[in-house]
C-alpha cells in the first residue's frame, strides 16, 4: 500500500524522482538484505532507472545464482565469445529497464487532465457561491442609465477619435458605424 | 547485433546550425508582419485623420457638448 502511494506521489513530482521515494519492493530485486519496513538503507550503493544518469552505483542483480556467476566468469574473457542471448542476459543482470522501457508512455495524463477539470469545477462552484454571498452591491456607476450617459460623454470628448472609441461613431448620423 | 555508433559529438552545433537560421528568418518575418500589418496602417490612419481635421470645428462641437470646464458653452 505504501509502495502504491509513494509511486503515485512520485508520478506527480517527476518520473525520475520516483526512485528516491519508492523504497524496497520493485527496486530491490534479489537483494541480499531483509528489511522490516519499506525504507531504503541510504548507506548502501543504490540502483536507479534514470534517463539522465545512466550508470547506477550498483548493478540490478546483486545476488547471483550459479548460472549467473558462471556467466559473469565468461564475461571476463573475450566478449566475442559471448552469444547474443548471453550478452542480453548480462545486460539484464546489470540493468532493470532499458531506455525505451523507461520512456514507455503511461496513462498518467488522463489523471492529470481529470484532476485539473475536477478542480476547475470546484473552483467554479466556489466562485459562484462567492458572487452570491460575498460580493457587496455593485457601484451605481454600473447601472444602465449611468453607462449610457458615460458613453455619450466619452463621445463628446472625442475619446480615441482616430482608431479607437470615437472612430466607431458616426457623428453625422448619430449612430455606430 | 551490431548497430551503428550513435553521434557522440557536435550535437549542439548540429541543432544550432539547423534551428538558428530558421529562428532568424521567423523573427524577421514577425517583425515585417508587424510593421506592415500594424504600424504602417496606423501611421496612414493618423495621416488621413489629420488631413481633413478642422480644429476649430471640433473644438466648438466639444464645447457645445459641455465637456470643458474652462470654456463655457456658446450662448451662455
Amino acid at each position: 500500500m505504501l509502495h502504491l502511494t509513494t509511486g503515485r506521489v512520485g508520478c506527480l513530482l517527476s518520473k525520475q524522482a520516483v526512485v528516491a521515494l519508492t523504497g524496497s519492493g520493485a527496486r530491490m530485486s534479489s537483494h541480499g538484505h531483509h528489511e522490516v519496513s519499506d525504507s531504503v538503507d541510504m548507506s548502501q550503493p543504490m540502483y536507479w532507472d534514470r534517463l539522465d544518469t545512466p550508470l547506477p552505483d550498483r548493478p540490478w542483480k546483486d545476488v547471483l545464482d550459479s548460472t549467473d556467476k558462471s556467466l559473469k566468469q565468461k564475461e571476463k574473457g573475450p566478449w566475442t565469445a559471448l552469444s547474443k542471448e548471453e550478452k542480453i542476459a548480462l545486460y539484464r543482470l546489470k540493468f532493470n529497464h532499458t531506455y525505451p522501457e523507461m520512456k514507455r508512455p503511461s496513462h498518467e495524463w488522463k489523471t492529470v487532465i481529470g484532476g485539473m477539470f475536477i478542480f476547475f469545477g470546484i473552483t467554479g462552484l466556489v466562485v459562484f457561491w462567492q458572487g452570491h454571498y460575498v460580493y457587496p452591491p455593485q457601484p451605481h456607476t454600473f447601472g444602465e442609465e449611468w453607462q449610457a450617459k458615460q458613453i455619450q460623454r466619452m463621445l463628446d470628448m472625442r475619446i480615441n477619435p482616430i482608431e479607437g472609441f470615437s472612430a466607431q461613431w458616426d457623428y453625422k448620423n448619430k449612430q455606430w458605424k | 547485433m551490431s548497430l551503428a555508433k550513435p553521434a557522440m559529438r557536435g550535437l549542439l552545433g548540429k541543432r544550432l546550425r539547423f534551428h538558428l537560421p530558421i529562428a532568424f528568418a521567423l523573427s524577421l518575418v514577425a517583425a515585417a508582419a508587424f510593421k506592415y500589418g500594424v504600424t504602417e496602417p496606423r501611421k496612414q490612419a493618423y495621416a488621413d485623420f489629420y488631413k481633413q481635421y478642422d480644429t476649430t470645428k471640433e473644438f466648438n462641437n466639444m464645447r457645445d457638448a459641455g465637456v470643458f470646464e474652462s470654456v463655457r458653452t456658446t450662448g451662455e
